[in-house]
């Protein structure tokens, strides 16, 4: 029996997609919390099989979005009309036809900037340690095998209980991983 | 129980019932998506080889080009340092030919990096599956096409101190640039457009660096793999975050490459010179963007394929889309080439009338028949299934067509100019042998931005390809009773 203090989580691997899909259902079901669920690709519906809520990402995006046009239309009108007017062939200073394409460009670029920033942040990356990467099995799970690892912290982890339900759905592998 | 007579299925058989034809095989067989038993492990075996092959046994092949490409990008260095140091006056742009080769290339390479913005999101959102073979080096294709388009505006602004110009500062007089000036909504579509592309990439590229680093053998791999990775472990929780964010990304992506070649297509329309100024000039750059970014694919991919052995994974279904793609976007550009003629002569402008007649006819009209051949005639050939799926006569077209989309931005911008309002100062312009140096070194540039990518990055979508295997439903392979 291994030093609970030091243990982390336990990891156990599994071959197919219908094998970590019901697993997954399983572990859910048995009402763990900390507990994660890894796939070399998004295994489809695997989120509502583990029970995930939808990202709140486009929520994020939406702000960024809406931000970049007002910041960008109200930046080109005070350059335009008040900062430095200049008569430009003749056209008002508050010439709005002519600032659509830039605010248009401006909403794109804060959008798509808090997608990608706002997704690595959700997923509190870059975090180049993980006490997954200990394994060696692990290696694969960017490759062609699916794992589940319960942390060790989660209210219902039990060393022995958390092992035999893994193994019940189907783990292929086990491992204890350590801090 | 009770049955509806018109719900009962006599004497099943198999779940075939009576009168159902039964058919040795499927009425239509598609052609796959992927090629041969693959599964997970494969794919990646595959695709690493290239990135995971040691130093010293760099396929050679790949060591000549690289020589040959990087010289000529070296070269294209030291032409910059000497146009810097000379002036413009060593390219052949005089009056009233002002605008040249700077625009022309600047033009051609933001239209080719289309084709990847077009393969990653816009079939992305309409569930094209077999793009998922061929996004990856396509996004590439597109930062590196992109990269060569910025040089051209950047160097050619002849007093280089000033580029400071070109962006939303003030300069020395508290003067702002131009809002209302097509030249500085290029700036900020193009570089948005970099930006977002090089985002785009970057995201789809990290689980597969991942992949690189988990297999990685020696240090050095680990560690540059390692960082690029940020750590991806493959987590349900990252993929549910990051699938919402790449939808979105493909999302904002659509409209912005309609929008980048629409606001290129405004520096020329939204001038007064006859030539220039047709409405017709937003959707027509666009599909002609499209049209040079597919072939452009093309050209890269096949010889591709082959070097790399992904012949599995890029298949003749892919090259076939390809084709078709080329095909319809080359008879929408030839639409609108038949569509400014029928304009200039239904104006009754004679200005207009004028410029289009000299285009087809006058000093420059070797140069426009080219353009309708390589663009408008050949692509042609593609409604021939034969021909479509021929890889020889693929890659010729494909490069007809790359030729053909650079004489049509020569075209626009020369034959517009040469002949102005007042005879006296027409001219016919010639480019300079540094004009024709410079396009030469914009291709080097590519190339060897072009090799270093496929010989260290993964050059398909690893975890996108496993994604639409069939053995990556969770169901597959299930029974579905009753």
């Amino acid at each position: 029996m291994m030093d609970n203090k030091t243990v982390w989580g336990v990891l156990a691997q599994f071959e197919t997609t219908h094998d970590i899909y019901h697993a997954c259902e399983k572990v859910r079901d048995a009402g763990y919390k900390k507990w994660d669920a890894h796939a070399p690709f998004p295994v489809h519906g695997l989120d509502k099989a583990m029970g995930l809520k939808p990202s709140v990402l486009p929520w994020m995006v939406l702000v960024a979005g809406t931000t970049g046009a007002t910041l960008a239309i109200w930046f080109m009108i005070w350059v335009s009309a008040y900062d430095y007017p200049l008569n430009i062939g003749g056209k008002p200073t508050w010439s709005i036809p002519a600032f659509i394409p830039v605010m248009f460009e401006v909403t794109i670029l804060f959008s798509a900037l808090t997608t990608a920033f706002g997704m690595f942040f959700l997923n509190r990356l870059p975090t180049w340690n993980h006490p997954t990467f200990s394994s060696k099995a692990f290696e694969r799970a960017t490759d062609d095998k699916f794992f589940i690892v319960i942390e060790s912290s989660d209210p219902a982890f039990d060393m022995n209980k958390t092992q035999s339900l893994l193994k019940s759905a189907g783990a292929s592998h086990f491992e204890v991983l350590e801090n | 129980m009770v049955v509806k007579a018109a719900q009962m299925q006599p004497e099943m058989v198999g779940g075939i019932a009576r009168g159902d034809m039964v058919f040795p095989e499927d009425l239509v067989k598609r052609e796959e998506l992927i090629r041969g038993p693959q599964d997970f492990h494969s794919i990646t075996e595959r695709v690493c080889q290239m990135a995971e092959t040691p130093f010293l046994q760099t396929p050679r092949g790949w060591m000549i080009g690289f020589a040959c490409a990087s010289s000529i990008a070296a070269m294209f260095v030291c032409l910059i340092g000497y146009l810097i140091w000379e002036g413009i006056g060593i390219w052949g742009n005089s009056n009233p030919v002002f605008w040249a080769f700077d625009i022309i290339n600047f033009v051609f390479w933001v239209g080719i990096g289309h084709a990847g913005t077009l393969i990653s999101a816009i079939l992305f959102l309409l569930r094209q599956k077999w793009r998922t073979s061929i996004n990856r080096y396509s996004e590439a294709m597109t930062i590196f096409a992109v990269i060569c388009a910025g040089i051209f505006p950047g160097i050619h602004v002849g007093r280089i101190w000033t580029i400071y110009w070109l962006f939303p500062v003030p300069n020395q007089m508290d003067m702002w640039p131009n809002f209302r000036s097509p030249l500085l909504w290029d700036l900020f579509a193009v570089g948005t457009y970099f930006t977002v592309s090089l985002v785009f990439w970057y995201v789809g590229l990290v689980p597969d660096i991942a992949t690189l680093r988990d297999r990685a053998k020696n240090n050095i791999a680990k560690y540059a793999y390692g960082i690029a990775a940020l750590g991806w472990r493959g987590s349900m929780r990252h993929w549910l975050h990051y699938e919402r964010a790449y939808l979105l990304l493909a999302a904002l992506a659509t409209p912005l490459v309609l929008s980048v070649h629409s606001v290129v297509s405004f520096d020329f329309a939204v001038a007064q010179l006859p030539g220039w100024h047709t409405s017709i000039f937003p959707p027509y750059f666009v599909a002609g963007a499209i049209f040079s970014g597919f072939a452009m694919v093309q050209t890269l991919m096949l010889p591709a394929r082959k070097w790399l052995g992904l012949k599995d994974i890029v298949t003749m279904k892919h090259i076939e889309n390809m084709n078709k793609i080329i095909l319809v976007t080359g008879t929408m550009v030839g639409y609108a080439y038949a569509m400014e003629f029928f304009i200039a002569w239904y104006s009754g402008n004679e200005y207009e009338s004028f410029a289009f007649i000299n285009r087809a006819f006058g000093p420059y009209a070797w140069a426009y028949w080219t353009m309708v051949t390589c663009n408008v005639i050949t692509p042609q050939l593609f409604w021939f299934k034969k021909l479509r799926t021929s890889i020889a006569v693929s890659f010729v077209l494909s490069i007809f067509v790359n030729i053909g989309m650079w004489f049509e931005r020569f075209v626009i911008t020369v034959t517009s100019l040469n002949r102005d309002f007042l005879p006296s100062s027409w001219h016919y312009y010639q480019p300079t042998i540094f004009d024709g140096l410079f396009l030469l070194g914009s291709f080097g540039l590519f190339f060897t931005l072009f090799l270093l990518f496929i010989r260290y990055l993964p050059a398909i979508a690893m975890s996108e390809v496993k994604a639409v295997l069939p053995m990556a439903n969770p169901h597959w392979g299930e029974k579905h009773d009753g």
